[in-house]
């Protein structure tokens, strides 16, 4: 029997990359899992969070745990960084008494940890003739431990050429909100990261996290550089 | 007068100094100087097997001693006067300097100085000048902050700011040494201009790494040993230190000493790790006359028992700045604080007022580098988002990030209205995109447009495209 998975595909994959949302439901479902996707969901309170306004981001939080408390299995989400906020983050939030929220909470994987740690990294048949970067975005790298997992899954897809770049865990500068406050400051990272991605020469930047990848496009682009963002899902669903 | 010589106004804003800084030669070098010692960093914990086991030995001991603080600084006070040292206790930076004043008023009018941080932090040079104090820096990279009329803008690397071209001209020009930018020679010219002045000088006055409880020793680590000339040349010694940079013993200080070269500039040890345990005895070849410390609390204490203590357990090795993707990009003056980097945007509010400082706590991506280098696992992006906590409940977030925040909340808590924000944003940016993508937005989004192009949002939402499909 199929497992049965919940997907959350977060709200930037939601308005802005609902491609990377199918490629999702592909890929897991290519791992033999059924896929159910709840449509009232939205978004896990992070950028609430992350500025300090606490009640907003667990309004959010409520929402989230009261759309699955009554769902059963693993909470996939496409995303390190919303990963990060809902497993560690969300229960502060929120009072829990009867221990509902962490019963939600801890049922939350991204989604390279569940292929890998909890499928064991099936063969998903992907291929991709690509010259490749991956970029490990902060929260999942450093927050979920999410090192070993994207690699072991790319090592699967054929013809992908994976090139590592030197400083490649430095933050591209995105930060959430941060890319709005100091704009700046958060160009200027990114151009270090843009320098570096643009000497490798790679055809497509992979990640982990589309608001990463927002970033790091909307440099590329402003460049014009002929380079791409692909989420990992889309590179394993062979797309 | 400004102290900050590259900078128009100590009162500006982070956003404005940021703007002030960001491609200029200063950043350049602190780019040249945060990429050298993070290298540098990484490379010595790669040689040091046991370093994970390390941090966590050396952060307990720090936490341990911060929680009984009072404790240690009772056996630090008794037994530096049971050594023939005398104890000082200042509450505030006015009260530190008043001591100190005091002390250097007494007994002669040339001061030597190896860095001190916290010097810095209580304004001490200006005092002990307008006193009419010759006050001379002899850290090199002090001495040459100094001589600019600047301030430091790295914990460890207080002219990291400046390349050897710009030093070579301000010797030049303040030494009147012939112009050369080899730091090989540059440093033979601070050399031989320093050596005189050790010798004449009446007092000596150096910052400390720690303060070590059960023998009430001074222990200070320098890579030039002018930190051993200022400890032991000068009749009277005194030294500063923070009230929380104390450790129980010497077991638990070989531990600290274990990590902190290696976090600081990936040197197994400093060169010099200076020990001073009271003052010349009788029969004793050198050392100093008189020894004072001086443990300053300035708002420390404040911190205890809250969800800020764990800053306290600070060893100021600067490991956090030099992985900081924004110290790398605007360097220490770009925090108008005496402390910068993560470290910096936590204490500074903290100690010296949210007015002024509470807008750092924003100036982070929320990277976790920070946490990754820290050589005691201070977990600073927590503190960062405990500080914006503080922040937004007084109302001030910065820029338009609390609106924006708000609004895109509210809207996510109803699918119906989420579903049409986006539905909004996409006919909206139509009449502003080329081939996807949005290279001018109005308003706060014009921050992003000003530097990249946005990608447009979806013709379909996932959540359209999922409707469709159920």
């Amino acid at each position: 029997m199929a497992l049965k998975v919940q997907l959350f595909v977060t709200c930037l994959i939601d308005g802005m990359f609902p491609e990377v949302g199918v490629a999702t439901t592909r890929v897991l479902e290519r791992a033999g899992c059924e896929v159910d996707y709840d449509v009232r969901q939205t978004c896990c309170g992070q950028p609430a969070f992350n500025v300090g306004l606490f009640e907003d981001a667990a309004r959010l939080a409520r929402k989230f745990v009261d759309e699955y408390s009554s769902t059963t299995g693993p909470i996939v989400v496409p995303s390190g960084s919303c990963a990060d906020m809902i497993i560690h983050h969300m229960a502060d939030l929120l009072d829990d008494a009867e221990g509902v929220v962490k019963g939600v909470t801890s049922r939350v994987v991204e989604l390279t940890s569940f292929l890998v740690d909890q499928l064991g990294n099936p063969a998903l048949g992907a291929v991709c003739a690509a010259r490749a970067v991956y970029h490990p975005s902060c929260h999942g790298l450093r927050n979920l431990g999410l090192s070993y997992q994207p690699k072991a899954l790319l090592d699967q897809v054929e013809g992908l050429e994976l090139v590592e770049i030197e400083g490649a865990s430095d933050c591209c500068g995105f930060g959430g909100l941060f890319s709005i406050e100091f704009g700046e400051v958060s160009a200027a990272i990114l151009d270090a990261k843009l320098d570096r991605i643009e000497a490798a020469g790679p055809a497509v930047i992979v990640g982990g996290d589309v608001s990463c990848l927002l970033h790091i496009e909307g440099g590329l682009k402003k460049r014009a550089l002929p380079i791409e963002v692909s989420h990992i899902s889309q590179i394993l669903a062979g797309q | 007068m400004s102290r900050i010589s590259s900078l128009p106004s100590e009162s500006l804003d982070f956003r404005s100094r940021a703007r002030a800084l960001l491609g200029s030669e200063e950043a350049a070098a602190i780019r040249l100087g945060t990429d050298r010692f993070a290298a540098l960093r990484r490379q010595a914990e790669g040689e040091y097997p046991p370093m994970e086991k390390m941090r966590a030995r050396a952060g307990d001991i720090r936490r341990h001693t911060v929680a009984h603080l009072g404790h240690y600084v009772s056996r630090f006070v008794e037994n530096l006067e049971a050594v023939g040292g005398v104890a000082h206790i200042a509450s505030g930076a006015e009260e530190a300097c008043a001591i100190i004043g005091g002390l250097v008023g007494a007994r002669g009018s040339v001061v030597v100085k190896s860095k001190s941080m916290l010097t810095e932090e209580i304004d001490l040079n200006q005092r002990l000048e307008a006193s009419g104090h010759r006050v001379v820096e002899t850290d090199l990279g002090e001495f040459i902050v100094q001589l600019a009329g600047g301030s430091p803008s790295h914990l460890i690397a207080p002219a990291i700011h400046m390349n050897r071209a710009q030093i070579g001209r301000l010797f030049a020009d303040r030494l009147q040494a012939p112009y050369t930018d080899d730091p090989i020679v540059l440093n033979e010219i601070a050399r031989a201009y320093l050596r005189e002045i050790f010798l004449a000088a009446d007092v000596g006055i150096s910052g400390a790494n720690f303060g070590v409880a059960a023998t009430g020793s001074i222990v200070t680590v320098t890579n030039e040993g002018n930190g051993r000339f200022i400890t032991t040349a000068p009749r009277v010694h005194i030294a500063v230190l923070g009230i929380e940079r104390l450790v129980p013993s010497f077991s638990e200080m070989a531990v600290l000493l274990e990590v902190l070269a290696r976090s600081a500039t990936g040197q197994r040890l400093s060169v010099y790790t200076n020990i001073v345990t009271g003052p010349r005895l009788p029969g004793e070849p050198d050392g100093p006359e008189e020894l004072h410390v001086v443990l300053v609390d300035n708002g420390r204490s404040n911190l205890l028992g809250g969800v800020f203590e764990e800053a306290l357990s600070c060893i100021r090795c600067g490991a956090c700045l030099n992985v900081c993707p924004v110290y790398r990009e605007v360097g220490g003056h770009g925090y108008g604080s005496v402390y910068s980097g993560p470290i910096g945007a936590v204490i500074s509010p903290l100690l010296f007022g949210e007015d002024a400082f509470g807008e750092l706590a924003y100036a982070s991506t929320l990277c976790g580098a920070c946490l990754e280098a820290c050589p005691v696992g201070i977990d600073l992006p927590r503190m960062l988002i405990a500080q914006r906590r503080r922040e937004a409940l007084a109302g001030k977030i910065p820029g338009p990030a609390a609106s924006l925040a708000r609004r895109y909340s509210s809207l996510a808590t109803r699918p119906s209205r989420f579903e049409r924000l986006w539905r909004l944003a996409r006919l909206a940016t139509w009449p502003l995109a080329r081939g996807g993508f949005i290279s001018w937005l109005p308003g706060p989004g014009r921050a992003w447009t000003d530097h990249h192009v946005l990608r447009r949002p979806a013709r379909r939402s996932f959540r359209r495209t999922q409707g469709d499909r159920q």
